[in-house]
């Protein structure tokens, strides 16, 4: 298949396994984001895709070819660092230039795709300066820039947003999927932020415990979580847990929700309902009753807290839909099966 | 933390005993120094105060002008294969575990606690033609018989590198190991083999670093006197050598002090040169 394939990699710092038989495929011109807690193991598996570790066991191919062995400066990548590395004796111009100097590059050819690149990142007439006096922002432009100049087949980035504070953040992400999105190049970002991941990705890949938990669409890993971890570590989520009754029907708490049926075989479930999925309703109407103990308004949404079955549910409402409550008061809660996503355990 | 500047003399306090420390020790011998020689010389080891050049002018003769030449020569040679030698050894180093590290760096620390003379004299034992190298030459049948690589300037160069090697991976290491390990992997993917960045990324981010290492060593270099006598001809003495000889084995006391002052002031200029030249390489 083209494009490049992680078969089983594993890698084992010692006894300890940071990536376990990691298995993905990344078509051409796909946008990933390898989301996780710190420590999951994410930076160890890009450094194995751009050959700064050698995977312990695994295989990693690209256009059918196995990589695994062929060390970096061979691969055709261009990486961006959480540190940027850019160098420090270089002015912005020397630096995007440097890999095409390694090459061997005529000087006219360098100016030109020097120039070509400072004007793609937006500085042009940059080329100048001295990386010392560059903001965050430019400087991560000019590690992205040095990057793609040898216009590589693979695009790794490690963070490369993180020092930046929030507001610019989100401009260089979306500038950064456009710039991925004209160039058409395979790239690949970690990050431990999942706006970021939603705002970016055409392939969210969820990691836990050196395992992938989940890849898919952000809208999906959104809409239909594969398990608990991925559930609550992207956006917030209410888990219940169900249990079958002996009809084989799932049950909340001991009532039944009409339509909802848990997997052949299982006698319990954990069930994920986002909190915009709630629907607060009069008492004995929906399919389970509460007690509303808190109401957190805050202008744009307002937050229900509700405490059924010895458990806190969230339901979050527009200010259109204000839900009329105060706390004390008894409601409803109304799941509808298609909301309610049941969970692997 | 913000530093403020000293308010009251009071202050300043903290620094007066390094002050005092520095005029007692430093300061006064060298003036002392720099007086002497001016002073003009008694027969029989005696000097009394007057100010003549005599000393400078008889310094100024082809002899001594080349026994300094040499000096600076040795001095500068031994600073770079010194740094040549430490820099690739020390980035290697750096990349090792942080136990092989310590155990490197304790080895290297117990040969600095060797002195000069064990040095010299372990040295010309080695390069001995009864019991030295060549003899390991010989049994491998690289050489047909046994010969004697000392004394000579080779010699000389290597008992100085020796002796000044630990020190030049000491200076270099903490700047190595502070250097951001990822610019040698950026490096790398963007095409360069290791070797090739080892030269066009590590060297030059550390060219400071190189720089003042190579000034350190020369200055430790210059100040040698036991090894070129050990290991080397006559030829091969430097200035430190001749200036020993005058004031203890001459008893020419102006004169070795002359020798001394002039051999402080051309050390001073080509450090000062050198550092200019940085300077400018660095804006250009
Ligand atoms: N060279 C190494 N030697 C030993 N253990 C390592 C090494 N590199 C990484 N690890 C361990 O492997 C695990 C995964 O590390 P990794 O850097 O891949 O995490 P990460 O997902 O990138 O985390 P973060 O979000 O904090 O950057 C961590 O527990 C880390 O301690
Ligand atoms: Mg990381």
């Amino acid at each position: 298949m083209s494009g490049l394939v992680l078969n089983n990699v594993t890698k084992q710092f010692g006894a300890f396994t940071a990536v376990d038989k990691v298995q993905l495929a990344v078509p051409h011109g796909t946008f990933v984001c390898l989301l996780g807690p710190s420590g999951c193991g994410k930076t160890t598996l890009l450094r194995m895709i751009a050959g700064l570790e050698d995977p312990t066991a695994g295989a990693i191919l690209l256009d059918g070819t196995d990589i695994t062995g062929v060390p970096t400066h061979k691969r055709n990548l261009g990486m961006v660092f959480q540190s940027l590395a850019l160098f420090p004796h270089l002015s912005v111009g020397e630096n995007i230039a440097y890999p095409l100097r390694i090459r061997g590059a005529p000087r006219e050819e360098q100016k030109k795709r020097v120039d070509e690149l400072l004007a793609l990142i937006h500085l042009p007439g940059y080329g100048d300066r001295p990386v010392s006096k560059l903001s965050g922002g430019q400087r991560q432009r000019v590690a992205i820039a040095r990057a793609l100049a040898l216009s590589p087949k693979i695009f790794l980035l490690d963070e490369p947003l993180s020092a930046l504070d929030a507001k610019l953040r989100e401009a260089m992400q979306v500038e950064l999927r456009q710039l991925q999105q004209k160039l058409g190049i395979t790239t690949i970002v970690v990050t431990h932020d999942q706006r970021e991941a939603m705002t970016m990705a055409d392939t969210v890949v969820v990691m836990n415990g050196g395992h992938i938990r989940q890849a898919a669409s952000p809208i999906e890993i959104y809409r239909k979580p594969a398990d608990t971890f991925v559930a609550d570590f992207i956006g917030s989520t209410n888990l219940i847990e169900t249990e079958a009754d002996n009809t084989g029907a799932a049950t909340i708490f001991g009532h039944r929700v009409t339509g909802l049926s848990l997997p052949a075989g299982a006698r319990t479930a954990t069930i994920s309902v986002r909190p915009e999925d709630v629907h607060l309703t009069a008492p004995g109407n929906g399919a389970i009753d509460g007690t509303v103990t808190f109401v957190r308004d805050l202008g744009g949404t307002i937050e229900t807290f509700v405490e059924a079955g010895g458990q806190q549910i969230i339901a979050v409402s527009t200010p259109r839909e204000r839900p009329d409550v105060v706390a004390g008061q008894a409601v409803g809660i109304a799941l509808s099966p298609e909301v309610c996503v049941v969970l692997k355990q | 933390m913000k530093r403020e500047p000293p308010q009251s003399i009071a202050d300043y306090g903290p620094l007066f005993f390094p002050a005092g420390m520095l005029l007692i020790f430093f300061v006064v011998p060298f003036g002392t120094m720099i007086a002497v020689s001016f002073f003009q010389r008694q027969e029989g080891g005696f000097y009394t105060p007057a100010f003549v050049f005599t000393n400078y002018e008889r310094f100024l003769s082809a002899f001594f002008g080349g026994v300094l030449g040499f000096s600076l020569i040795l001095a500068v040679t031994v600073a770079i294969c010194c740094v040549v030698l430490a820099l690739p050894f020390t980035y290697l180093l750096s990349t090792l575990s942080r136990r092989l590290q310590v155990i490197w760096l304790v080895g290297l620390l117990s040969v600095l606690s060797l002195s000069e003379v064990i040095i010299g004299f372990a040295w010309s034992t080695l390069l001995s033609r009864t019991a030295g190298l060549s003899n390991l030459l010989v049994k491998v049948g690289l050489l047909d018989q046994p010969v004697a690589l000392f004394p000579s300037f080779g010699a000389v160069l290597t008992g100085m590198v020796y002796q000044a090697l630990p020190y030049t991976v000491l200076v270099l290491y903490p700047a190595i190991v502070r250097l951001d390990p990822t610019l040698m992997e950026a490096a790398r993917t963007l095409g360069s083999s290791p070797i090739r960045a080892f030269f066009n990324v590590l060297v030059p981010a550390l060219r400071n670093t190189i720089m003042a290492t190579l000034i350190m060593v020369f200055i430790f270099a210059l100040g040698s006197y036991l090894l070129p006598q050990i290991l080397g001809r006559p030829q091969h003495w430097t200035l430190s050598v001749l200036i020993t000889d005058q004031a203890i084995y001459q008893s020419n006391m102006p004169f070795a002090a002359a020798m001394a002052v002039f051999l402080v002031l051309v050390t001073l200029g080509l450090v000062a040169l050198t550092l200019l030249i940085g300077r400018k390489g660095e804006k250009a």
